[in-house]
């Protein structure tokens, strides 16, 4: 590898905010429309143009998709070779495509493909990349981004800037940021770029890809959770927080106790070596509130907490608290839901 | 089968508390641990030992207080460990961090070619998923990340397959050794060191390279070589606490019909 240090970038020579358009099989991640949604703004703040990468095979429909959420322009990359996500040719597409096009700002999810995509994407560039971002401005004067994020298991947040190397790029927890309005009718400009690599340059094969839904427990998609402590006594009690999670349509959690006392599997576990969620409402049943747990869902809209303890340490981020005992408590919810939302909660 | 693990040494997240008035972090008094992650990569490079032979080196960088998870990686079954130390280091971020890792890699595949090596997913202390990534890229090896199972690995044929956590399910992928794997926890458990290795541990020597010991550019590492910058850190902004809905025990069908009111009246669930 040469050993030359680099000389000092022409900031200026970058220009644009961009998303990488995260899809699956032709299918978008949703979060490529939430960035599309922050991009704007930044976009905005800075004067320019809002851009989207889209990468894969069979994907050009997408592009409408993205300028109905607010892109520009789109940089389609169309290859067979690009069919299912593999890090060597999607990295090398997006870099080629940054190197060429010189964009300020890339924005990425956090999702498990975007964060292996990034790193790499990222050092390849020999540039900044920031994990995990709440927040992101940019600085009027400096006209930086301000990358904000939370660390230590969520007990600091810290700004990050990225000052003298482009892009500057961020990852984004999938449903942190909100959803744009999708404005069906809006057009932009559709840029067909070659990917350039030949399918024996690429290391790896993917030799098959196996779906499991129902399987897998999509905590961090979840729109409702319904959260079961070691407040639930035993393992028979967690039946009243899967009837409560039924009858509202939702999927349920635990907290760590919950799960190493055996009463549900650990791919239920919200918090710091759990899952991180955001549903609109989180129910913490039984649950104390210890700090772990709580930096794994305390950015939920709504909370709803349930705690014969009235100093539990819950009821501090909980919008609504209700002190008694859960074994009371909760059958009344689920009955009263179910009768409200015509469940069956068979 | 030469397999080498990053170890990170960690506080403790669950210590970490900010100076209210300073706004720096308060580190003092917090233990530290090894990354549990790399705990888990540490045993599946041993268990890699068992099955084909050869040895496991371990490398971490950090102060020398570090050394502690080199030692404890040694009593789960590891050979060599090599702490990557030096001031100079100090203030890297995960761009100059993978650099210096990868230089050290780089110097441990002199004296011994490397097959597999392994990394966390993530640390605990910044979760950020990018020294795995970073040090593959540099090497120019494949990279194989949130791996929950080593399907299989064939010396020979230069191959291993591994089952891949994706967002909607999971993927079997094969690919070219010399290879990068970033791991779950799921893809093993951890056993209890047993009494001869936790001996080796007590009495090993880590072996410590600084930047005269690896073939560093002195602007790519550090602060100098760190393109991100902490602007500033604070506390996060309290989530204001809420109301107590009365009822409660004395009348559970009352409390219950005013959460429904109240979450369909702010269109989070929707009224039939
Ligand atoms: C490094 C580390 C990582 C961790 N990661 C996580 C993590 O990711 N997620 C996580 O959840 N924890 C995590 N923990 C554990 C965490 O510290 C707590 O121990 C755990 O969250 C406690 O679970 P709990 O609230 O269910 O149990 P408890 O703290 O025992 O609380 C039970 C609650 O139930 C209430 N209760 C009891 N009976 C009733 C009743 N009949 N009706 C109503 N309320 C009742 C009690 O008042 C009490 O508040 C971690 C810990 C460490 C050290
Ligand atoms: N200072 C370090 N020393 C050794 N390994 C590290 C270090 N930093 C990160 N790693 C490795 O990279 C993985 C991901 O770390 P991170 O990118 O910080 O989330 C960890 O699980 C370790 O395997």
């Amino acid at each position: 590898m040469p050993e030359v240090t680099k000389e000092v970038l022409d900031l200026s020579a970058y220009k644009g905010v961009w998303v990488f358009l995260e899809q699956v099989g032709g299918e978008a991640a949703p979060v490529s429309w939430e960035l599309l949604g922050v991009g704007r703004k930044l976009a905005q703040d800075l004067g320019v143009e809002l851009g989207g990468a889209l990468l894969g095979y069979g994907v050009e429909h997408l592009a409408q998709e993205a300028f109905a959420h607010g892109a520009d322009i789109v940089y389609l990359m169309d290859d067979p070779i690009l069919k299912n996500y593999r890090t060597d040719p999607y990295a090398r597409g997006m870099i080629n495509l940054i190197r060429k096009h010189r964009p300020e700002i890339v924005l990425m999810g956090a999702t498990t493909l975007g964060r292996d995509l990034s790193g790499v994407v990222a050092t390849e560039l020999e540039t900044g990349l920031t994990a995990d971002c709440t927040m992101l401005e940019i600085d009027p004067e400096k006209k930086l981004l301000k990358q904000t994020r939370p660390a230590f298991g969520g007990n600091i947040m810290a700004t990050i800037l990225t000052k003298d190397r482009r892009p500057q790029m961020a990852t984004v927890r999938p449903r942190v940021m909100p959803m744009p309005a999708r404005i069906s009718g809006r057009t932009g400009r559709l840029v067909k770029e070659e990917l350039g690599v030949q399918e024996e340059d690429v290391l790896t094969k993917v030799l098959e890809l196996v779906k499991e839904p129902g399987k897998a427990v999509y905590l961090d998609k979840a729109e409702i959770i319904v959260s079961g402590g070691r407040g639930l006594g035993e393992k028979a009690n967690f039946a009243l927080i899967e009837e409560l999670a039924q009858a509202l349509g939702g999927t349920v959690g635990a907290s760590r106790a919950a799960v190493e006392a055996g009463w549900i599997s650990a791919d239920h576990q919200v918090g710091q070596t759990g899952t991180t969620v955001r549903p609109k409402i989180y129910f913490a049943i039984g649950i104390s509130g210890a700090i772990q747990h709580l930096v794994g869902m305390q950015t939920s809209d709504v909370i709803v907490a349930i705690n014969k303890d009235p100093d539990a340490a819950i009821f501090k981020v909980a919008t609504y608290g209700i002190v008694g005992d859960l074994m009371k408590i909760v059958p009344a919810l689920t009955r009263e839901f179910k009768k409200r939302l015509g469940t069956t909660g068979a | 089968m030469h397999a080498v693990v990053f170890v990170k040494q960690v506080p403790d997240s669950t210590e970490v508390r900010i100076d209210p008035r300073t706004n720096t972090l308060m580190r003092e008094g917090v233990p530290s641990i090894i990354n549990p992650y790399d705990a888990h990569a540490v045993e599946e490079a041993v268990r890699l030992k068992e099955r084909f032979g050869g040895k496991v080196t371990v490398i971490s960088m950090g102060p020398p207080q570090a050394r502690e998870v080199l030692k404890r990686s040694i009593s789960f079954g590891a050979d060599v460990g090599v702490l990557v130390t030096d001031r100079a280091f100090g203030g890297s971020d995960t761009l100059a961090t993978s650099y210096i890792l990868s230089q050290a890699l780089r110097k441990v595949a002199e004296q011994e070619p490397v097959d597999i090596v392994l990394a966390g997913k993530q640390a605990i202390d910044g979760d950020t998923a990018q020294v795995g990534p970073g040090i593959a890229t540099r090497m120019g090896w494949p990279q194989l990340t949130y791996v929950m199972n080593i399907i299989s690995v064939d010396p020979d044929k230069r191959e291993i397959v591994v089952e891949r956590k994706l967002e909607g399910g999971k993927e079997i992928v094969k690919a070219r050794l010399p290879v990068l794997l970033t791991v779950e926890k799921g893809i093993n458990e951890l056993r209890y060191a047993t009494f001869p290795n936790l001996l080796r541990a007590a009495r090993y020597e880590v072996t410590m390279w600084g930047k005269d010991q690896l073939a560093v550019d002195p602007g790519k590492i550090g602060l100098k070589g760190s393109p991100t910058t902490v602007g500033r850190i604070f506390p996060p902004p309290p989530r204001e606490g809420g109301e107590k809905l009365p009822g409660g025990d004395d009348n559970p069908d009352q409390v219950a019909a005013l959460l429904a009111d109240l979450l369909i009246k702010r269109n989070l669930i929707a009224d039939r």
